[in-house]
Protein backbone atom coordinates (compact mmCIF):
# COMPACT_ATOMS: atom_id res chain seq x y z
CA UNK A 1 0.00 0.00 0.00
CA UNK A 2 1.66 3.40 -1.36
CA UNK A 3 2.05 6.00 1.30
CA UNK A 4 -0.12 8.14 -0.52
CA UNK A 5 -3.02 6.05 -0.33
CA UNK A 6 -2.62 5.36 3.33
CA UNK A 7 -2.77 9.65 3.68
CA UNK A 8 -5.95 9.37 1.69
CA UNK A 9 -7.31 6.75 4.18
CA UNK A 10 -6.38 8.62 7.23
CA UNK A 11 -8.11 12.18 5.58
CA UNK A 12 -11.16 10.44 4.76
CA UNK A 13 -11.41 9.20 8.41
CA UNK A 14 -10.25 12.62 10.00
CA UNK A 15 -12.77 14.43 7.58
CA UNK A 16 -15.95 13.56 7.51
CA UNK A 17 -18.38 16.03 6.24
CA UNK A 18 -21.62 15.62 6.71
CA UNK A 19 -25.63 16.83 5.11
CA UNK A 20 -28.76 16.54 7.15
CA UNK A 21 -31.94 15.79 5.07
CA UNK A 22 -35.01 15.54 7.02
CA UNK A 23 -37.56 13.27 4.87
CA UNK A 24 -40.42 13.94 7.36
CA UNK A 25 -39.41 13.37 10.70
CA UNK A 26 -40.98 14.64 13.81
CA UNK A 27 -37.42 16.69 14.54
CA UNK A 28 -36.45 14.94 17.71
CA UNK A 29 -33.98 13.28 15.89
CA UNK A 30 -33.03 16.46 14.21
CA UNK A 31 -32.56 18.13 17.05
CA UNK A 32 -30.29 15.85 18.61
CA UNK A 33 -28.09 16.12 15.21
CA UNK A 34 -28.19 19.69 16.01
CA UNK A 35 -27.25 18.93 19.80
CA UNK A 36 -23.97 16.83 18.27
CA UNK A 37 -23.12 20.68 16.89
CA UNK A 38 -23.12 22.29 20.10
CA UNK A 39 -20.13 23.25 22.44
CA UNK A 40 -21.11 20.45 24.74
CA UNK A 41 -20.20 17.49 22.59
CA UNK A 42 -18.05 19.73 20.11
CA UNK A 43 -17.92 17.31 16.96
CA UNK A 44 -15.46 19.70 14.85
CA UNK A 45 -12.60 17.60 17.17
CA UNK A 46 -12.89 14.93 15.07
CA UNK A 47 -13.54 16.87 12.13
CA UNK A 48 -17.20 16.65 11.69
CA UNK A 49 -18.48 19.70 9.57
CA UNK A 50 -21.97 20.43 9.04
CA UNK A 51 -22.34 21.28 5.29
CA UNK A 52 -24.70 23.09 3.78
CA UNK A 53 -24.50 21.90 0.05
CA UNK A 54 -24.43 17.79 -0.49
CA UNK A 55 -22.19 18.40 -3.36
CA UNK A 56 -19.31 19.37 -0.30
CA UNK A 57 -20.50 16.14 1.89
CA UNK A 58 -19.21 12.93 2.22
CA UNK A 59 -21.70 11.54 4.77
CA UNK A 60 -25.74 11.89 4.62
CA UNK A 61 -27.08 11.88 7.95
CA UNK A 62 -31.07 10.97 6.96
CA UNK A 63 -33.85 11.73 9.89
CA UNK A 64 -37.39 10.60 9.37
CA UNK A 65 -39.53 7.42 8.23
CA UNK A 66 -39.37 8.45 4.10
CA UNK A 67 -42.97 9.76 3.24
CA UNK A 68 -43.91 10.36 -0.30
CA UNK A 69 -43.50 13.79 -0.73
CA UNK A 70 -39.76 13.35 0.14
CA UNK A 71 -39.05 10.16 -1.95
CA UNK A 72 -38.02 11.77 -4.35
CA UNK A 73 -35.43 14.26 -2.95
CA UNK A 74 -33.94 11.54 -1.31
CA UNK A 75 -33.17 10.18 -4.39
CA UNK A 76 -31.85 13.67 -5.78
CA UNK A 77 -29.72 14.64 -2.85
CA UNK A 78 -28.37 11.07 -2.77
CA UNK A 79 -27.00 11.30 -6.07
CA UNK A 80 -25.33 14.67 -5.51
CA UNK A 81 -23.15 13.79 -2.77
CA UNK A 82 -19.99 12.71 -4.85
CA UNK A 83 -18.03 9.69 -4.30
CA UNK A 84 -16.77 7.96 -2.23
CA UNK A 85 -20.14 8.45 0.16
CA UNK A 86 -21.68 7.03 2.95
CA UNK A 87 -25.35 6.84 4.37
CA UNK A 88 -26.39 7.11 7.87
CA UNK A 89 -29.97 6.63 8.92
CA UNK A 90 -30.77 8.39 12.20
CA UNK A 91 -33.39 6.91 14.57
CA UNK A 92 -35.77 4.14 14.35
CA UNK A 93 -37.67 5.86 11.47
CA UNK A 94 -35.52 5.50 8.32
CA UNK A 95 -34.29 1.78 9.78
CA UNK A 96 -38.19 0.52 10.21
CA UNK A 97 -40.61 3.05 9.97
CA UNK A 98 -41.30 3.26 13.77
CA UNK A 99 -44.98 3.82 14.64
CA UNK A 100 -45.44 5.20 10.81
CA UNK A 101 -45.15 1.46 9.98
CA UNK A 102 -48.17 0.57 7.56
CA UNK A 103 -49.27 3.86 6.60
CA UNK A 104 -50.28 4.47 3.27
CA UNK A 105 -48.30 7.77 2.61
CA UNK A 106 -45.25 6.27 4.04
CA UNK A 107 -42.52 5.03 1.44
CA UNK A 108 -40.31 3.74 4.40
CA UNK A 109 -37.89 1.88 5.26
CA UNK A 110 -35.12 3.58 3.66
CA UNK A 111 -33.19 0.85 3.14
CA UNK A 112 -35.75 0.53 -0.23
CA UNK A 113 -34.46 3.01 -1.59
CA UNK A 114 -30.67 3.93 -1.32
CA UNK A 115 -28.18 2.01 0.51
CA UNK A 116 -27.63 2.30 4.07
CA UNK A 117 -24.26 1.89 5.52
CA UNK A 118 -25.13 2.72 9.53
CA UNK A 119 -28.04 2.54 11.59
CA UNK A 120 -28.38 4.48 14.66
CA UNK A 121 -31.25 3.58 16.27
CA UNK A 122 -32.85 5.30 18.99
CA UNK A 123 -36.24 7.29 19.26
CA UNK A 124 -34.79 9.73 19.02
CA UNK A 125 -31.42 8.75 19.55
CA UNK A 126 -28.55 9.87 21.94
CA UNK A 127 -26.39 12.64 20.69
CA UNK A 128 -23.04 10.09 21.65
CA UNK A 129 -24.78 7.37 19.43
CA UNK A 130 -25.36 9.91 16.51
CA UNK A 131 -21.34 11.20 16.96
CA UNK A 132 -19.82 7.19 16.98
CA UNK A 133 -22.20 6.79 14.25
CA UNK A 134 -20.76 9.18 11.93
CA UNK A 135 -17.12 8.16 12.99
CA UNK A 136 -18.10 4.51 12.37
CA UNK A 137 -19.45 5.67 8.88
CA UNK A 138 -16.38 7.86 8.06
CA UNK A 139 -14.47 4.54 8.83
CA UNK A 140 -16.48 2.91 6.36
CA UNK A 141 -16.21 5.57 3.79
CA UNK A 142 -12.28 5.46 4.22
CA UNK A 143 -11.78 1.53 4.17
CA UNK A 144 -14.64 1.44 1.00
CA UNK A 145 -11.71 3.09 -1.22
CA UNK A 146 -8.99 0.23 -0.66
CA UNK A 147 -8.91 -3.46 -0.68
CA UNK A 148 -9.22 -5.77 1.97
CA UNK A 149 -5.51 -6.85 2.19
CA UNK A 150 -4.69 -3.10 2.28
CA UNK A 151 -7.62 -3.12 5.58
CA UNK A 152 -5.26 -6.02 6.84
CA UNK A 153 -1.90 -3.97 6.91
CA UNK A 154 -3.96 -0.90 7.94
CA UNK A 155 -5.33 -3.10 11.31
CA UNK A 156 -1.48 -4.26 11.93
CA UNK B 1 13.35 38.77 -12.03
CA UNK B 2 16.28 37.30 -10.26
CA UNK B 3 17.59 35.06 -7.47
CA UNK B 4 15.68 37.14 -4.56
CA UNK B 5 12.62 37.24 -6.85
CA UNK B 6 12.35 33.47 -7.31
CA UNK B 7 13.04 32.76 -3.26
CA UNK B 8 9.95 35.49 -2.15
CA UNK B 9 7.37 33.54 -4.70
CA UNK B 10 8.35 30.08 -4.32
CA UNK B 11 9.95 30.11 -0.56
CA UNK B 12 9.44 32.73 1.27
CA UNK B 13 7.00 34.68 1.71
CA UNK B 14 5.51 32.98 -1.40
CA UNK B 15 4.31 29.31 -2.22
CA UNK B 16 6.44 27.15 0.19
CA UNK B 17 5.33 29.30 3.57
CA UNK B 18 2.10 30.78 2.15
CA UNK B 19 -0.09 27.44 1.70
CA UNK B 20 0.51 25.72 5.06
CA UNK B 21 0.56 29.55 7.00
CA UNK B 22 -2.58 30.19 5.34
CA UNK B 23 -3.80 26.31 6.64
CA UNK B 24 -2.41 27.38 9.63
CA UNK B 25 -4.20 30.86 9.71
CA UNK B 26 -7.38 28.93 8.83
CA UNK B 27 -7.00 26.38 11.89
CA UNK B 28 -6.76 29.40 14.08
CA UNK B 29 -9.69 30.76 13.40
CA UNK B 30 -11.26 27.63 13.88
CA UNK B 31 -9.86 27.11 16.79
CA UNK B 32 -10.51 30.46 17.97
CA UNK B 33 -14.38 30.26 17.89
CA UNK B 34 -14.01 27.42 19.52
CA UNK B 35 -12.48 28.62 22.45
CA UNK B 36 -14.77 31.42 22.97
CA UNK B 37 -17.62 28.45 22.95
CA UNK B 38 -15.74 26.67 25.56
CA UNK B 39 -15.04 23.78 22.96
CA UNK B 40 -11.64 22.07 22.53
CA UNK B 41 -12.03 22.59 18.69
CA UNK B 42 -10.44 21.04 15.63
CA UNK B 43 -6.84 19.51 15.39
CA UNK B 44 -4.25 21.08 14.18
CA UNK B 45 -4.00 19.53 10.71
CA UNK B 46 -7.52 19.71 10.51
CA UNK B 47 -7.62 21.77 7.11
CA UNK B 48 -4.43 19.66 5.86
CA UNK B 49 -6.90 16.63 6.23
CA UNK B 50 -10.14 18.30 4.74
CA UNK B 51 -7.68 19.11 1.70
CA UNK B 52 -6.57 15.78 1.02
CA UNK B 53 -9.83 13.98 1.68
CA UNK B 54 -11.11 16.68 -1.15
CA UNK B 55 -8.80 15.98 -3.38
CA UNK B 56 -9.13 12.13 -3.22
CA UNK B 57 -13.63 13.22 -4.36
CA UNK B 58 -14.82 12.41 -7.47
CA UNK B 59 -16.04 15.60 -9.06
CA UNK B 60 -19.67 15.57 -10.64
CA UNK B 61 -19.10 15.08 -14.46
CA UNK B 62 -19.75 18.80 -16.56
CA UNK B 63 -19.04 19.49 -19.87
CA UNK B 64 -18.23 22.89 -22.46
CA UNK B 65 -16.82 26.15 -21.18
CA UNK B 66 -18.69 26.21 -17.38
CA UNK B 67 -16.90 23.38 -16.74
CA UNK B 68 -13.12 25.15 -18.04
CA UNK B 69 -14.49 28.05 -16.09
CA UNK B 70 -15.74 26.40 -13.02
CA UNK B 71 -12.00 24.52 -12.91
CA UNK B 72 -10.32 28.09 -13.54
CA UNK B 73 -11.42 30.44 -11.12
CA UNK B 74 -10.20 28.61 -7.90
CA UNK B 75 -6.93 28.15 -9.94
CA UNK B 76 -6.77 31.60 -10.76
CA UNK B 77 -7.82 32.47 -6.72
CA UNK B 78 -5.09 30.95 -5.52
CA UNK B 79 -2.29 31.90 -8.24
CA UNK B 80 -3.17 35.47 -7.77
CA UNK B 81 -3.12 35.60 -4.07
CA UNK B 82 0.50 33.72 -3.93
CA UNK B 83 1.54 36.25 -6.12
CA UNK B 84 0.17 38.99 -3.58
CA UNK B 85 1.79 37.39 -0.64
CA UNK B 86 5.07 37.15 -2.70
CA UNK B 87 5.20 41.10 -3.32
CA UNK B 88 4.51 41.50 0.79
CA UNK B 89 7.82 43.52 1.50
CA UNK B 90 8.43 41.34 4.76
CA UNK B 91 12.13 41.26 4.17
CA UNK B 92 12.96 45.03 3.15
CA UNK B 93 16.27 44.08 0.82
CA UNK B 94 14.23 46.35 -1.70
CA UNK B 95 14.95 44.07 -4.37
CA UNK B 96 13.25 40.75 -6.10
CA UNK B 97 9.60 40.42 -6.83
CA UNK B 98 8.74 43.60 -6.08
CA UNK B 99 6.16 45.56 -7.17
CA UNK B 100 3.54 48.23 -5.79
CA UNK B 101 0.41 48.93 -4.18
CA UNK B 102 -1.62 49.06 -7.41
CA UNK B 103 -0.46 45.61 -8.26
CA UNK B 104 -1.23 44.46 -5.06
CA UNK B 105 -4.73 45.92 -4.80
CA UNK B 106 -5.70 44.08 -8.10
CA UNK B 107 -4.35 40.77 -6.86
CA UNK B 108 -6.19 41.03 -3.58
CA UNK B 109 -9.14 41.99 -5.90
CA UNK B 110 -9.57 38.80 -8.16
CA UNK B 111 -10.06 36.20 -5.93
CA UNK B 112 -13.47 38.42 -4.83
CA UNK B 113 -14.28 38.45 -8.51
CA UNK B 114 -14.05 35.16 -9.21
CA UNK B 115 -16.19 34.18 -6.16
CA UNK B 116 -18.51 36.47 -7.56
CA UNK B 117 -18.25 35.12 -11.26
CA UNK B 118 -17.99 31.01 -9.59
CA UNK B 119 -21.45 31.71 -8.54
CA UNK B 120 -22.93 32.67 -11.96
CA UNK B 121 -20.81 30.50 -13.26
CA UNK B 122 -22.57 27.34 -11.81
CA UNK B 123 -25.88 28.26 -12.19
CA UNK B 124 -27.24 27.47 -8.83
CA UNK B 125 -30.01 30.19 -7.59
CA UNK B 126 -28.24 29.98 -4.25
CA UNK B 127 -24.97 30.68 -5.93
CA UNK B 128 -26.45 33.32 -7.95
CA UNK B 129 -28.05 35.03 -4.59
CA UNK B 130 -24.68 34.82 -3.08
CA UNK B 131 -22.44 36.08 -5.73
CA UNK B 132 -25.18 39.45 -6.03
CA UNK B 133 -24.53 39.73 -2.36
CA UNK B 134 -20.81 39.48 -2.36
CA UNK B 135 -20.40 42.09 -5.42
CA UNK B 136 -22.94 44.39 -3.36
CA UNK B 137 -20.53 44.13 -0.39
CA UNK B 138 -17.61 44.00 -2.40
CA UNK B 139 -18.90 47.60 -3.81
CA UNK B 140 -19.36 48.92 -0.37
CA UNK B 141 -16.01 47.85 1.39
CA UNK B 142 -13.80 48.73 -1.42
CA UNK B 143 -14.55 52.28 -1.32
CA UNK B 144 -12.86 52.02 2.02
CA UNK B 145 -10.32 49.85 1.35
CA UNK B 146 -9.24 51.51 -1.38
CA UNK B 147 -9.36 55.59 0.08
CA UNK B 148 -7.52 53.62 3.27
CA UNK B 149 -4.72 52.35 0.94
CA UNK B 150 -4.42 55.68 -0.55
CA UNK B 151 -4.21 57.04 3.07
CA UNK B 152 -1.52 54.90 3.84
CA UNK B 153 0.37 56.30 0.59
CA UNK B 154 -0.47 60.30 0.29
CA UNK B 155 1.20 59.90 4.18
CA UNK B 156 4.23 58.51 2.96
CA UNK B 157 4.06 59.54 -0.63
CA UNK B 158 4.65 57.05 -2.39
CA UNK B 159 2.79 53.40 -3.79
CA UNK B 160 6.06 51.55 -3.53
CA UNK B 161 5.69 48.75 -1.33
CA UNK B 162 8.74 48.19 -0.06
CA UNK B 163 8.84 52.47 1.41
CA UNK B 164 5.01 52.28 2.69
CA UNK B 165 6.28 49.37 5.19
CA UNK B 166 8.68 51.01 7.38
CA UNK B 167 5.92 52.97 9.45
CA UNK B 168 6.24 56.69 11.06
CA UNK B 169 4.33 58.37 13.87
CA UNK B 170 2.27 60.08 10.63
CA UNK B 171 -1.10 60.19 11.85
CA UNK B 172 -2.85 58.75 8.64
CA UNK B 173 -0.19 56.34 8.14
CA UNK B 174 -2.35 54.83 11.16
CA UNK B 175 -5.48 55.90 10.54
CA UNK B 176 -5.01 54.51 7.01
CA UNK B 177 -3.98 50.71 8.53
CA UNK B 178 -6.60 51.04 10.90
CA UNK B 179 -9.20 51.80 7.81
CA UNK B 180 -7.80 48.47 6.00
CA UNK B 181 -8.17 46.26 9.32
CA UNK B 182 -11.80 47.22 9.56
CA UNK B 183 -12.20 46.10 5.89
CA UNK B 184 -10.87 42.31 6.40
CA UNK B 185 -13.88 40.79 7.45
CA UNK B 186 -16.11 41.81 4.97
CA UNK B 187 -13.40 40.67 2.22
CA UNK B 188 -12.70 37.50 4.50
CA UNK B 189 -16.41 36.82 4.32
CA UNK B 190 -16.36 36.53 8.37
CA UNK B 191 -19.11 37.47 10.92
CA UNK B 192 -20.54 39.95 11.05
CA UNK B 193 -20.22 40.50 6.87
CA UNK B 194 -21.11 36.98 5.95
CA UNK B 195 -24.13 36.98 4.05
CA UNK B 196 -22.89 36.12 0.58
CA UNK B 197 -21.27 32.65 2.03
CA UNK B 198 -24.45 32.51 4.83
CA UNK B 199 -24.44 28.71 5.44
CA UNK B 200 -27.20 26.91 5.81
CA UNK B 201 -29.49 30.12 4.54
CA UNK B 202 -28.23 30.01 1.28
CA UNK B 203 -26.63 26.45 1.71
CA UNK B 204 -23.03 27.41 0.85
CA UNK B 205 -23.47 30.53 -1.66
CA UNK B 206 -21.53 30.76 -4.58
CA UNK B 207 -19.83 27.54 -3.30
CA UNK B 208 -23.12 24.92 -3.65
CA UNK B 209 -21.96 23.72 -7.01
CA UNK B 210 -18.27 23.22 -6.09
CA UNK B 211 -17.38 19.28 -5.18
CA UNK B 212 -13.49 17.76 -5.18
CA UNK B 213 -10.72 19.28 -5.82
CA UNK B 214 -11.79 22.61 -7.04
CA UNK B 215 -13.70 23.19 -3.72
CA UNK B 216 -10.34 22.20 -2.05
CA UNK B 217 -8.74 24.75 -4.27
CA UNK B 218 -11.38 27.83 -2.66
CA UNK B 219 -10.30 26.32 0.75
CA UNK B 220 -7.01 27.14 0.12
CA UNK B 221 -7.40 29.98 -1.29
CA UNK B 222 -9.44 31.18 1.37
CA UNK B 223 -6.33 30.49 4.17
CA UNK B 224 -4.19 32.66 1.59
CA UNK B 225 -6.67 35.45 1.78
CA UNK B 226 -6.07 35.16 5.61
CA UNK B 227 -2.22 35.26 5.17
CA UNK B 228 -2.36 38.02 2.26
CA UNK B 229 -4.82 40.45 4.14
CA UNK B 230 -3.44 40.06 7.78
CA UNK B 231 -0.12 40.01 6.49
CA UNK B 232 -0.92 43.46 4.49
CA UNK B 233 -1.79 45.15 8.17
CA UNK B 234 1.62 43.18 9.23
CA UNK B 235 3.75 44.20 7.16
CA UNK B 236 2.86 48.35 7.48
CA UNK B 237 3.41 48.18 11.43
CA UNK B 238 6.42 46.36 11.86
CA UNK B 239 9.02 49.28 12.45
CA UNK B 240 11.67 49.54 10.34
CA UNK B 241 15.61 47.79 11.15
CA UNK B 242 16.78 44.76 12.33
CA UNK B 243 17.55 41.27 10.53
CA UNK B 244 15.57 39.85 8.18
CA UNK B 245 14.66 36.76 10.50
CA UNK B 246 13.57 39.32 13.48
CA UNK B 247 10.83 40.89 10.34
CA UNK B 248 9.70 37.42 9.52
CA UNK B 249 9.05 36.51 13.11
CA UNK B 250 7.17 39.78 13.46
CA UNK B 251 5.10 39.47 10.61
CA UNK B 252 3.81 35.94 11.90
CA UNK B 253 3.13 36.81 14.84
CA UNK B 254 1.73 40.29 14.16
CA UNK B 255 -0.55 38.11 11.37
CA UNK B 256 -1.87 35.42 13.28
CA UNK B 257 -2.35 37.82 16.46
CA UNK B 258 -4.96 39.51 13.71
CA UNK B 259 -6.49 35.99 12.72
CA UNK B 260 -7.21 35.72 16.55
CA UNK B 261 -8.64 39.10 16.77
CA UNK B 262 -10.98 38.87 13.66
CA UNK B 263 -12.03 35.27 14.39
CA UNK B 264 -12.93 35.92 18.44
CA UNK B 265 -15.09 39.45 16.51
CA UNK B 266 -16.68 36.45 14.28
CA UNK B 267 -17.17 34.29 17.14
CA UNK B 268 -18.97 37.21 19.21
CA UNK B 269 -21.30 38.92 16.45
CA UNK B 270 -24.32 37.33 14.62
CA UNK B 271 -24.75 38.41 10.67
CA UNK B 272 -25.70 41.50 9.37
CA UNK B 273 -28.84 42.16 6.93
CA UNK B 274 -27.01 43.03 3.43
CA UNK B 275 -28.12 46.48 3.94
CA UNK B 276 -26.89 47.04 7.38
CA UNK B 277 -23.29 45.75 5.80
CA UNK B 278 -23.62 48.32 3.54
CA UNK B 279 -24.92 50.89 5.57
CA UNK B 280 -21.85 50.63 8.13
CA UNK B 281 -19.31 50.60 5.10
CA UNK B 282 -20.74 53.62 3.30
CA UNK B 283 -22.10 55.94 6.27
CA UNK B 284 -19.42 55.04 9.35
CA UNK B 285 -16.24 53.72 7.80
CA UNK B 286 -16.22 55.78 4.70
CA UNK B 287 -16.83 58.88 6.73
CA UNK B 288 -13.70 57.52 8.67
CA UNK B 289 -10.97 57.41 5.47
CA UNK B 290 -12.68 60.23 3.86
CA UNK B 291 -11.27 62.13 7.10
CA UNK B 292 -8.34 60.00 6.76
CA UNK B 293 -7.35 61.12 3.68
CA UNK B 294 -8.62 64.63 3.90
CA UNK B 295 -6.08 64.90 6.84
CA UNK B 296 -3.49 62.91 5.17
CA UNK B 297 -3.62 65.34 1.93
CA UNK B 298 -3.38 68.61 4.39
CA UNK B 299 -0.48 67.17 6.02
CA UNK B 300 1.02 66.53 2.76
CA UNK B 301 0.34 69.81 0.86
CA UNK B 302 -0.21 72.40 4.33
CA UNK B 303 1.23 75.93 3.30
Amino acid sequence: MSLLQKLLHKCRRKSPWIFHLNTGSCNGCDIELITCLSPRYDVEQIGIHLEGSPRHADILCITGPVTRNTLEAVKTVYSQVCEPKAVVALGSCPASCNVFAGSPVIEGPLSKHIPVDVYVPGCPPHPDAIIAGIAKAAQILADRSVSDKMKGELQK
Amino acid sequence: MNLTGLIHLFLFPGMLFAIPAGWFFVWGEHKAVARMQRRIGPPLLQPFYDFVKLLGKRTPSRHGIEADLLRLYPAVSVLSLIGAIAMLPVIPDGQGFSGDGVLLVALLELPSICFILAGFTSGSIFGEIGSIREAVLSVANNLVFLLAIVTVSVAKQTFSLSELAAPTFNPGHWIGVFGILLCIPAKLRLNPFSTSSAEQEIYAGPLTEYAGAPLGLWNMAHGLEWLALTGLVATLVIPAGGPWWWHAILFVVISFGEVLLLSAIAAATARFTLQRSIRFYWEWAAVLAVLAISSSLYMRYRP
